[in-house]
């Protein structure tokens, strides 16, 4: 019986896929992932290509949106 | 999955410095044995002896304390004691944040933290444009309460969790400990640095220096992964933590190549920008999406939780911002690069 086949999810952001991974770049390069799941940039703003580095992320000057006025200032700063 | 160093010594912190008779007292328990601990109703939630005394008695669930009996860990009078300040923490939190109604909508409340303010000025913003390398030596200081025990205090979430929220949650916190790899974890990745920045990275070593705002932070995630009626909280805790962290992490990367930081330095946050852009697509597809599918009566929590994180950050970043502002340490004790004529505490 074949393998099931692999499940890679189509997000707003980017590409979903089940690790380990082994990508082949345009160049010929190729870039391993270990993670149990790794995010492909499909938006190509990302600085680490292939992964994503969530810079597809909408941007907003604070004020722009009054739902986001509170949080707008906010930086978090925590890393996890 | 076999380091390729030798296992460190496992050494338990020495207890810190009371800051009020609170603490003075739950230090004292710890010490010499449990004696019935009052905790006035008029205590300071936020302050720093509730939070010092409340820290201390969490820290029994981790590594515990050089000179403290494990068994101290399930002592009836510290946990009396400890769910009296719990009381007091908890009831402020709900206080000041808004919500907790069943209108709690969390993916409005998701939606605001996937947005990235272009004129931000937190601590990472001022880390990456302008701060200086004490600054940035006193951050990574402060963080390591949390950071050397990495992911263990939402560890204790697992066995509250069900089906695919919970496959999905071990997965992240799988990763969290290296995949498998323990020069990989990020407790350790962490440490490194903090060895490359020429702090202690011993457990605990900070805990005196940190002000109650760096203690408050810890100790909401202790609190809400230690009950299991606030696993709903602890979840949106982490969520905020994991949707916010990549672009915090990659302005902390810029500021360490900046500041000239030795490469073992930078490969934390470094880390942390690609592996939290994928525990954010977790948390919210794999943890919260089908925990609040099976019990949909925790969004409120969930949005207790991101909005009591992000107050309590927001407290932090205020008094760290603050402190550097004025040229001074925002630490109780300053380390040596820090600017002179300092050694009050804010």
């Amino acid at each position: 019986m074949a393998e099931p086949h692999r499940e890679i999810i189509v997000t707003d952001g980017p590409l979903l896929v089940s690790g380990p991974v082994e990508i082949v770049l345009p160049d010929g390069r190729r870039v391993k992932s270990d993670r149990p799941v790794t995010a492909l940039c499909v938006c190509k703003r990302s600085r680490r290509q292939p992964f994503c580095d969530t810079s597809h992320r909408c941007r907003v000057r604070s004020g722009d949106n009054d739902q986001e006025e509170d949080r707008a200032q906010q930086e978090t700063s925590s890393t996890g | 999955m076999l380091s390729r160093k030798l296992a460190r010594p496992v050494e338990p912190p020495t207890l810190p410095q009371p800051r009020g008779p609170l603490s003075a007292a739950v230090l004292d328990a710890l010490r010499r044995g449990p004696f019935v601990l009052s905790v006035p109703e008029d205590a300071d939630p936020y302050g720093d002896d509730l939070q010092l005394a409340l820290y201390c008695c969490y820290e029994l669930h981790y590594r515990g304390f050089a000179g403290v009996h494990d068994e101290r860990e399930w002592n009836p009078l510290l946990l009396t004691a400890r769910a009296a300040m719990e009381r007091l923490f908890l009831s402020a939190l709900r206080g000041d944040v808004p919500g907790g109604s069943d209108d709690d909508d969390v993916d409005a409340e998701l939606a605001i933290l996937l947005v990235e303010p272009i004129d931000a000025h937190g601590v990472s913003h001022h880390l990456r444009r302008d701060g200086e390398l004490w600054q940035l030596r006193e951050y990574v200081a402060l963080r390591s309460l949390y950071h050397l025990k990495e992911a263990d205090p939402q560890a204790f979430v697992i066995a509250r969790l069900e089906g695919p929220a919970k496959a999905a949650m071990v997965s992240i916190e799988h990763d969290e400990y290296g995949a498998g790899d323990p020069d990989r974890m990020h407790a350790r990745l962490f440490a490194d640095m903090m060895d490359a920045l020429e702090l202690s990275s011993a457990y605990g070593h900070y805990l005196d220096a940190a002000p109650a705002e760096a203690l408050a932070e810890v100790n909401l995630m202790s609190m809400c992964g230690l009950h299991r009626g606030l696993r709903g909280a602890l979840i949106g805790q982490f969520a905020t933590v994991e949707l916010t962290s990549s672009p915090g992490s990659d302005r902390l990367v810029k500021a360490l190549h900046r500041l000239d930081a030795p490469a073992a330095a930078v490969e934390f946050y470094a880390e942390h920008v690609e592996a939290d852009a994928v525990h954010e697509q977790v948390v919210r597809r794999g943890v919260i999406a089908p925990m609040l599918a099976a019990e949909p009566q925790l969004a409120r929590d969930v949005v207790f939780g991101i909005r009591a994180s992000g107050m309590l950050a927001d407290r932090l970043s205020a008094l760290l911002l603050h402190s550097w502002a004025q040229h001074r340490s925002a630490l109780r004790r300053p380390l040596s690069d820090a600017p002179a004529l300092v050694g009050t505490t804010p």
